[in-house]
């Protein structure tokens, strides 16, 4: 049974995604919804222990050898990002149900948690495969998905929102492809592992770089970074609420996972450097990202779009980890991408739970909330705290990480740059948090959030302080999975 | 030698003549038949690059159900586009031209188009040419590749038509009020279209089984699901605009059409448990009969049958969904 767990990992979700339409209403539709996404999510923690405790996996899809075949390999690396991302999922769906209520109309429900599962197959599908052609079929889904659940806000420029990323997205996927048909012109494979030991005899270098190059911008679009990042913000700021947080959550996190396996695992760190510059080129883009958008994030009124805002100076931080090109960074940045989406499923389902009770995510929505929506709130607060980097929260963890790593290779400026990039979140935050708790006019009346949202909220918040103290699973995991991937054997 | 290569590049020249003008006409009605045109150059090319079956999918979708599917969509959003100022986007113009000198750059080390010691030619392409009339037992080792060695790329391509269907569907949905929803061409709209109404009663039952034909031909040479369910909704949608939505969905009902695109990714799907169940791999056909040869053959059949169901279900629902929510005179129902 356990051999065949890579290929359910991804199967189920596929397969719930039609089943759906079994049923007629919407309500039926979520519990089954939230059924095969904790299935989904069981599975993931199977094969993370199986992973951990064994050794990687291997699949053959259709029972064809690679690279004849297609191949699905699960190593400490896809069990670690398989894990996050069907977590998040099953998370984010319980609070579902009461998010689009006020939302989205009852005859939209039943797609929506059928774009759902899409999604997370696509996403699943991406970091399980292990074959280049594959992750562009999957990518496709999830980006279909995607554009459909963005599309599906309630105000109009939702359907702006989402054509917007359409076009860039699409361009994205395009570059991706082009890149994947040159390398299978100079190798005749598209599986990863064979086509790694497949790159070293290349001699057509030019072809290769180009090749290269139009991969890591396809990637980059899809994984917002700043100059790419256009599409973000209007996305989240307009997509249903419990999109957004799924989104924010995973979808990224994802790209940023494709990057790094093919960056290390696939291309060589090494021989990509060599004809393009691109740790050089991320730990620059990061940089700036880390402090361009976070100054933005602090002139936004609405907080959606200060979260997604917030979100691309994340993207930074991870950027610069890969930047640093030390083990150490590598295991930075991959801390990053697991505690980073606790932090922002939760804060971005704290603000979902707001605009259920005011129906707006504007900060003035937020004035006296401390007192009518205490449990939100607190919340809130805790996310708030675990993304500037307190200690005892796990966004601390990761930004120790990446200082250690900055410090071991004497990039001090990086040292430099996460505290500011700290520092301004801080005062972004603050702007919310103050008029939380600042006393309105309006009788403060308890109004709290419907259960199944704080349950899903506080889960993400305990998440957050939980991985802030026990670090054995996040740092174990992502010391083994940057540790192969550095020693360049993809799996 | 010199024959083709002279059409190549008539070919090559006339697909960027026509993007050109794609680009800059204003009349989007006159957009939609360039792109059908656009569609008909590339599979004409694709057929000079001996890729019939890649031709076949394009013809039937780049020239057969896209414009037809844009058709839909102008009578919803109205034939000319609005008149805006137009920035010249500088940076994209330039981006653009960077990208396309790089793409330009990178060929010159291509490795010869269809050489025979190129990597493309040498590595696993020489197990699907060499191997596959054994392994799976079709003559078309396109379909051997699509269907049974990367078959589960096709069940991603099958779940990605499904997801954009339920998207563009759901969408719509959005933008109209529930039971305000007319439909068009009204019956009446047609009925004095003698002429066309006699030549499509004739035709549409051809086009149907040239669909199954299409279908079921997919393992002896160019053909499958793909094609075989474009080619089925066209036949399907020229009854629908020739003789009224509300005589097509007598026949197909919006409802049926929706469980019949997820039947179809639901028996992909269920082929691949199947062989879970019978001992093998997801995907593995040859665990399906005591002789894998006809396992192979019967996943083969199964999925593709899959396939057209979700591509043919699909394609009509699109229509559906567009047409249901303009109403005669052009202007959206709000």
């Amino acid at each position: 049974m356990i051999s065949h767990l890579p290929i359910l990992q991804v199967v189920l979700p596929l397969l719930a995604a039609p089943a759906c339409l079994i049923f007629v209403r919407a309500r039926s539709i979520w519990l089954f919804t939230c059924l095969a996404c904790l299935l989904t999510f069981g599975i993931s923690v199977a094969l993370f222990l199986h992973v951990s405790d064994v050794g990687p996996l291997s699949y053959e899809v259709g029972g064809w050898p690679a690279p004849w075949g297609i191949e699905y390999t699960i190593d400490s690396l896809s069990s670690y990002v398989l894990l996050l991302v069907s977590a998040i999922a099953a998370v984010v769906i319980l609070a579902a149900n009461s998010s689009l209520g006020p939302e989205l109309p009852e005859r939209q429900q039943p797609a929506f948690y059928v774009l759902f599962l899409l999604c997370l197959t696509g996403l699943l599908g991406i970091v399980a495969t292990g074959d280049v052609f594959n992750v562009f079929v999957f990518l496709e889904v999830s980006s279909l998905a995607t554009y459909a659940l963005i599309a599906l806000g309630r105000q109009r420029q939702a359907l702006w929102a989402a054509y917007q990323y359409l076009i860039v997205g699409t361009i994205g996927a395009s570059f991706f492809l082009v890149g994947i048909g040159f390398l299978y012109a100079l190798t005749g494979t598209l599986n990863m592992s064979d086509l790694s030991e497949r790159l070293v005899e290349v001699e057509q270098q030019q072809l290769l770089a180009v090749a290269f190059g139009f991969v890591v911008v396809g990637i980059a679009l899809k994984m917002a970074l700043l100059p790419l990042h256009g599409w973000l913000p209007n996305a989240y700021a307009f997509a249903p609420s419990i999109a957004t947080t799924f989104l924010a959550a995973s979808a990224t996190k994802v790209s940023l996972y494709l990057f790094i396996r093919l960056y290390y695992g696939v291309f060589g760190a090494e021989t990509v450097d060599a004809l393009l510059p691109v740790s050089i080129v991320f730990l620059l883009l990061g940089i700036i990202a880390v402090l361009a958008a976070s100054l933005v994030a602090f002139r936004q009124s609405d907080v959606k779009r200060m979260l997604a805002f917030s979100s691309i100076a994340q993207i930074g931080y991870m950027a610069v980890g890969i930047g640093v090109g030390s083990t150490l960074g590598l295991q930075a940045s991959l801390l990053h991408l697991f505690n980073h989406a606790f932090i922002k499923g939760a804060l971005f389902l704290a603000v979902a739970s707001v605009v259920y009770r005011t129906g707006s995510s504007q900060i003035d929505a937020f004035r006296g909330l401390g007192y009518r929506m205490p449990w939100t709130m607190a919340g809130l607060v805790l996310a708030s705290l675990s993304l500037i980097g307190v200690p005892l929260t796990a966004g601390f963890v990761s930004k120790w990480f990446l200082v250690l790593a900055a410090i071991e290779s004497g990039l001090w400026v990086v040292v430099l740059i996460v505290l500011v990039g700290s520092f301004i979140s801080l005062f972004y935050l603050w702007k919310i948090v103050e008029l939380a708790y600042s006393k309105s006019d309006s009788e403060a009346s308890r109004n709290e959030a419907p259960p199944l949202m704080l349950i899903a909220l506080w889960v993400l918040v305990i998440a957050n302080i939980y991985f802030g103290i026990d670090t054995r699973l996040t740092v174990g995991a992502s010391a083994s999975a940057a540790a192969t991937l550095i020693e360049g054997a993809p799996w | 030698m010199i024959v083709t290569q002279a059409l190549d590049v008539v070919l090559l020249l006339l697909l960027v003549m026509t993007a050109v003008a794609i680009a800059r006409v204003k009349d989007l009605f006159a957009t939609v038949m360039l792109s059908g045109i656009y569609g008909l150059l590339s599979a004409s090319f694709f057929v000079l690059m001996d890729a019939v079956d890649v031709a076949f999918t394009e013809a039937s979708v780049g020239a057969g159900i896209f414009p037809l599917l844009m058709l839909a969509v102008l009578s919803f959003v109205g034939r000319y586009e609005a008149d805006s100022k137009r920035r010249v986007a500088l940076p994209v113009f330039l981006l653009t031209l960077v990208s396309g000198a790089v793409l330009l750059l990178a060929t010159t080390q291509m490795p010869a188009f269809g050489g025979e010691d190129t990597p493309a030619q040498q590595h696993v392409a020489v197990r699907y040419i060499e191997d596959s009339p054994q392994e799976i037992g079709i003559p078309n080792m396109v379909t051997s590749v699509l269907a049974s060695y990367r078959g589960f790329d096709t069940l991603g391509e099958v779940l990605v038509i499904f997801t954009a269907t339920i998207g563009v569907v759901v969408v719509l949905l959005g933008v109209v009020q529930p039971g305000k929803a007319r439909s068009l061409p009204a019956d009446e709209d047609m009925a004095d279209h003698k002429v066309l109404r006699i030549v499509g009663k004739m035709l549409i039952p051809l086009i149907l089984l040239f669909a199954l034909y299409v279908q079921f031909h997919g393992d002896y040479g160019p053909g499958g699901g793909f094609q075989a369910g474009v080619i089925f909704a066209t036949g399907i949608i020229l009854y629908a605009m020739l003789f009224g939505l509300s005589n097509a969905q007598r026949v197909l009902p919006m409802p049926l059409l929706r469980g019949l695109t997820a039947l179809g990714v639901m028996i992909y799907g269920s082929v691949g448990v199947a062989g879970l169940l019978a001992g093998g791999n997801f995907l593995d056909y040859s665990v399906l009969a005591s002789d894998p040869v006809s396992g192979q053959h019967l996943g083969i059949l199964l999925i593709e049958l899959g396939v057209g169901v979700t591509v043919a279900s699909s394609m009509v629902l699109i229509f559906y969904a567009f047409s249901l929510t303009t109403s005669s005179d052009g202007s959206v129902e709000r």
